[in-house]
């Protein structure tokens, strides 16, 4: 039976798990007009139960050193230990954020190498590490478009175009950052459509929000035609960074012609997803940009680095710091670790497995865009699909094998969207592994789809209702127990 | 698909049934359907006024979260509470239970939605 | 060769193969030659042992001080078995739950996490958390613009933490959203002049308690009034004062933010902390962020899932309540261990020590001739008195000497030079402050 306690449902009154020095400092009594009425339903537990308690909660996820992990579009690829050792190492984690710069000079030249060498791998001038997500640099690059054409008087630019084959939080962000969204129509193969970019380009377009290679795994070709159309109609160019993975080392946003990107360091720069966070999105610029950066912002004069909390046409805060610093320590970390040598040979072999699977794969699975891919490709669902079996279900029937499976319904360019990225990391004695395991459910879809539909039978919860959930919210333990 | 004669349609799947001087506003069986279990519907209130165009209703389930265009102008007069306790009822029956009624503004309004055989060959193309 | 990378010659000559192309470099034809052959130019390669020297010597100028300081960053202990906990790779590794049937440990935590925080701040739905109190609270500014349709206006007491009240202006901007000022009345909010200044398109009033001088601040009716007008009231509160203070919910809150590093998250200069987010049940649908909550599977098992989705990016894309994903997670983690660890007896140990270090330091102080209390109000663990020293050379001195001093509101606002704000924690002992307390006797 698996694990299935609450840390409340474990609570015995007058349990503890802490341990306090006794402060030899008297009591200072508080006005009682100022305390709260009820004190808070905490659990009361000793240090073994919280320790039993989240050991066996963990057994029930799925991480990426569980098994193979080919999340389309999140690059789940290995969080190497060192990272969290030396991010770990108290001169860094018992610095408090207004210490007197001349104390904290190590971690401010981690920070400042990190922005330079994402300036070296993008090439975009200068970098804020200050977003603390992908969603979150978006905003931020979203606001600098913003800024710029309000620098030039030039108001009449609300509106941003998006490819259909977006995320999500690309429009989202636009919408946030007080724009309006255009969509602009796809290629069959996904890529932006010249003619109708064409069509929608004109003086109220403040620029154009893209990643490449684009959320199929196609590389833009006509990225300088764009570029060029783009700026010619007095647009900036946004790179959503989540698709840098096979460009580094052979490609440079910046030579794209793109003035503004984010990173997803938890994606492309291996710190770790956390379960949904902390990641990072560091936002870079072109020189013209620089001043718009959020503050603060870290300099550095002769071998001195200090931090300008105020700059003049800076967009303002975003951030009450200075970022999620300890994810950037794990990113540096990785970069030094891999160094110049590696990047691009990241980027290759992350092509190479993924073009393999998508090879393997294709006589089973219906792939709209039978082209080479870079690191992540497509497929719509299962070329015979007579018994009804759905991505969905072939999702749910992955987790039987103890893979987790590939990104389904995303992009809405297809109805069965199945999207795999087999990171650099995986062998290829992995991808064969899934590659045979795909077949066998592919099979099984055809001989038992009953069993496929009913699927997953091994988890430590089976399919849920998720109607119920939403209907009739219970969302505190206090619910439970009502 | 159900797609009631006496009825008109806009291509966002509204349906309007006319009732004298006033009109009930309530989602097609295509829209259920494509939805999903219906958790949430957020309505407008009684008194406020209904724009033609403008959205004045949310229809959420687990997958989409739809916003309903108004199909005609007029001022609120009723709202199905009944939806709020159980939203599941547009799925059992999305013409019985309609979403708002209201005091029609402009009758010629009507000539621009369409009928349901029109409403009929959209939806199963 | 490299660690990271498993693929040997023979694996990837069989690969291109299966593929049907010569060299990898084939499947890079169609980038424009014009992007090719550059020279990245950043260091190279390191191996573990040369890393860990290179981080040693960082480390090394880096010099940790004592903190006497908060301004949104406390110095309190975290439990050993958190680290321990959070770094197992099962919650370390994984991704967002959108699969639940293999995420029932996220989603099973963050579900212990809303209700602790529904427990401290009285409301009744947390999210899963948000970056920092700061970007929570413009969050909440959305929310409310967003809740009251044509409503643009935001009043914001001038008591809360300029950097706070910055990242609003900054996020208003986007959104054409009027903010105005309120002025402090003796250094707390000036409830008569935030009614006084409410109109009939005013969506939020935006308050925090203890505020920037670490004063705390009773908002009496101005919930009500707010709640008259229609209007919401955001209260922002460093939860851990709430073993003891008054909650938002009791204070007539909407909706309550704050940053939540005060649980036990170590000072990591700056980040990563973790903003939450809650609100009422009438207010749950409009809030942004992932929520988790219970169900059944089909075998009748309790199970537990993301839930109301439809309002987040990747359903309702430009019209989602926020832009956000990925958010704070593991550190929802750590604050949910750090407060089953702490548990009900020793959240309150723990800040009740705060306060009465504070409020030692506070009255040892006033025993010196340069300090004043111009305020002369209650506070818990956060406290402002003037002085009429050169703060810059006191910091010096103190920094000297291992200690991180008080926070100048001079460097917020130039005509309050002189006006310094101390934090004082468990980790003080009472040697420390005394010690603390003989140096700034010495100036």
């Amino acid at each position: 039976m698996a694990y299935d306690q609450l840390i409340f449902e474990r609570s015995q009154r007058g349990r503890i798990g802490y341990s306090l020095p006794k402060s030899e400092i008297k009591e200072y009594p508080l006005d009682d007009a100022l305390k709260r009425t009820q004190a808070p339903t905490l659990p009361e537990v000793s240090e073994f139960d919280v320790v039993r308690h989240f050991t066996n909660v963990s057994f029930k996820n799925h991480g990426i050193e569980t098994g193979f992990y080919p999340l389309g579009s999140c690059t789940m690829k290995y969080n190497p230990k060192i990272n969290q050792d030396l991010s770990n190492m108290e001169a860094f984690t018992s610095l408090h954020p207004y210490q007197p710069v001349e104390t904290v000079q190590g971690v401010l030249e981690v920070l400042y190498e990190t922005q330079k060498m994402l300036s070296r791998i993008s090439g975009l001038d200068t970098y804020s590490l200050n977003p603390y997500a992908g969603a979150h640099g978006e905003l931020v690059g979203l606001m600098i478009i913003r800024h710029y054409h309000a620098s030039k008087k030039d108001f009449a630019r609300k509106k941003i175009i998006v490819p259909n084959s977006a995320h999500g939080t690309n429009p989202a962000s636009a919408a946030t950052a007080g724009f309006d969204v255009v969509e602009v129509a796809s290629n069959k193969d996904g890529t932006v459509n010249i003619e109708s970019l064409k069509g929608v380009l004109n003086a109220t377009t403040a620029g154009i929000m893209l990643t490449n290679p684009n959320t199929i795994g196609m590389f833009e070709k006509d990225i300088m035609e764009i570029a060029t159309l783009v700026h010619e109609a007095g647009g900036l160019l946004y790179y959503d960074g989540a698709n840098l993975n096979p460009i580094m080392g052979l490609a440079r946003p910046g030579d794209m012609g793109f003035d503004i990107m984010h990173i997803n360091l938890h994606k492309t720069f291996s710190t770790p997803h956390g379960g949904g966070g902390p990641g990072s999105g560091p936002v870079g610029v072109t020189r013209a940009l620089k001043p718009f950066l959020p503050e603060p912002v870290i300099r550095k004069a002769g071998n001195h680095f200090f931090i300008d909390q105020k700059d003049e046409n800076s967009i303002g805060r975003i951030s009450h710091f200075y970022g999620n610093v300890g994810v950037v320590l794990k990113a540096y970390a990785f970069l030094r670790t891999n160094g110049k040598e590696h990047l691009s040979e990241i980027a290759k072999l992350s092509t190479l497995n993924a073009n393999y699977v998508k090879e393997s794969l294709k006589d089973t699975f219906k792939l709209p865009i039978d082209k080479y891919c870079k690191h992540e490709f497509v497929f719509d669902g299962l070329i015979d699909k007579s018994t009804g079996v759905t991505t969905y279900d072939i999702s749910k029937r992955l987790l039987d094998y103890g893979i987790h499976p590939p990104t389904m319904y995303f992009p809405l360019l297809y109805k069965e969207s199945m999207m795999i990225e087999p990171v650099e990391n995986e062998s290829k004695q992995t991808l064969d592994h899934f590659i045979k395991t795909m077949k066998i459910i592919a099979k099984e879809a055809l001989s038992d789809p009953d069993m496929v539909k009913n699927a997953p039978h091994t988890t430590p919860v089976k399919r849920l209702d998720e109607v119920k959930a939403a209907r009739d919210p219970k969302v505190k333990f206090k619910d439970l127990i009502a | 698909m159900k797609t009631p004669k006496e009825l008109y349609y806009q291509e966002t799947h509204e349906w309007v049934k006319v009732d004298g001087d006033h009109a009930y506003i309530g989602i097609s069986d295509f829209a259920q359907d494509e939805l999903g279990e219906v958790v949430f519907i957020e309505m407008p209130e009684v008194e406020d006024q209904l724009s033609k165009d403008d959205e004045f209703a949310t229809v959420e389930s687990v997958k989409a979260a739809s916003d309903l265009i108004a199909p005609i102008s007029g001022v609120i007069i009723e709202i199905n509470e009944d939806l709020e306790d159980s939203p599941e009822l547009l799925n059992e029956d999305p013409y019985e239970n309609w979403i708002v009624k209201i005091e029609i503004e402009d009758k010629s309004e009507l000539e621009g939605l369409m009928d349901s055989d029109a409403y009929q060959k959209m939806t199963s193309e | 060769m490299f660690k990271y990378l498993p693929h040997t010659p023979e694996d990837i000559k069989a690969m291109l193969n299966t593929i049907g192309v010569k060299d990898i470099n084939a499947l890079y034809d169609d980038v424009p030659e014009a992007l090719k052959g550059f020279d990245l130019d950043i260091p190279s390669s390191m191996s573990e042992l040369e890393l860990t020297s290179h981080f040693k010597s960082l480390a090394a100028n880096n010099r940790p001080l004592k903190s006497f300081m908060g301004m949104g960053a406390y110095d309190h202990y975290t439990p050993s078995v958190i680290r321990h906990l959070i770094e197992r790779q099962e919650f370390l590794t994984a991704y967002t739950p959108y699969q639940p049937e293999v995420s029932q440990g996220t989603l099973q935590y963050i579900f212990e996490y809303q209700s602790m925080i529904c427990e401290l701040t009285g409301m009744d739905v947390s999210n899963a958390s948000m970056y920092d109190g700061a970007t929570a609270t413009a969050e909440a500014m959305y929310m409310a613009v967003n809740v009251g349709k044509k409503r643009k206006h935001i009043l914001v007491s001038l008591t809360m933490n300029p950097v706070i009240v910055d990242v609003l202006r900054t996020y208003a901007y986007n959104q054409d959203i009027e903010l105005e000022v309120i002025d402090s009345l003796g250094g707390v909010s000036d409830k008569e002049a935030i009614k006084d200044a409410m109109r009939h398109d005013t969506a939020a009033v935006i308050t925090q308690t203890p505020n920037r001088y670490g004063l705390i601040e009773a908002y009496g009716d101005l919930g009500e009034a707010c709640s008259a007008n229609k209007t919401l009231f955001v209260i922002n509160q460093d939860p851990s004062t709430l073993s003891h203070l008054k909650t938002p919910r009791e204070q007539g809150a909407d909706i309550a933010v704050g940053e939540a590093q005060s649980l036990g998250i170590p000072l990591s200069f700056g980040g990563p902390y973790i903003g939450y987010f809650a609100t009422t049940n009438k207010l749950m649908r409009k809030m942004p962020g992932r929520i988790c909550g219970v169900t059944k599977d089909k075998d009748g098992k309790r199970a537990f899932v993301l839930t109301l989705q439809a309002r987040e990016q990747h359903i309702r894309r430009e019209k989602a309540n926020s832009n956000i994903c990925s958010n704070q997670s593991l550190m929802a983690l750590f604050v949910t261990i750090y407060l089953s660890i702490m548990g009900k007896e020793g959240l309150f140990e723990v800040q009740n020590t705060s306060k009465n270090h504070a409020h030692y330091l506070h009255d040892m102080l006033l025993k010196l001739p340069h300090f004043t209390d111009s305020f002369k109000k209650p506070f818990f663990k956060e406290f402002t008195l003037k002085t009429t020293l050169d703060v810059h050379q006191m910091n010096k001195v103190l920094s000297e000497e291992g200690y991180l001093g008080p926070f100048n509101q001079g460097d917020f606002n130039s005509n309050q030079d002189g006006l310094i704000t101390f934090s004082v924690t468990e980790k003080r002992t009472k040697e420390e402050i005394d010690h603390f307390i003989d140096i700034m006797g010495a100036l």
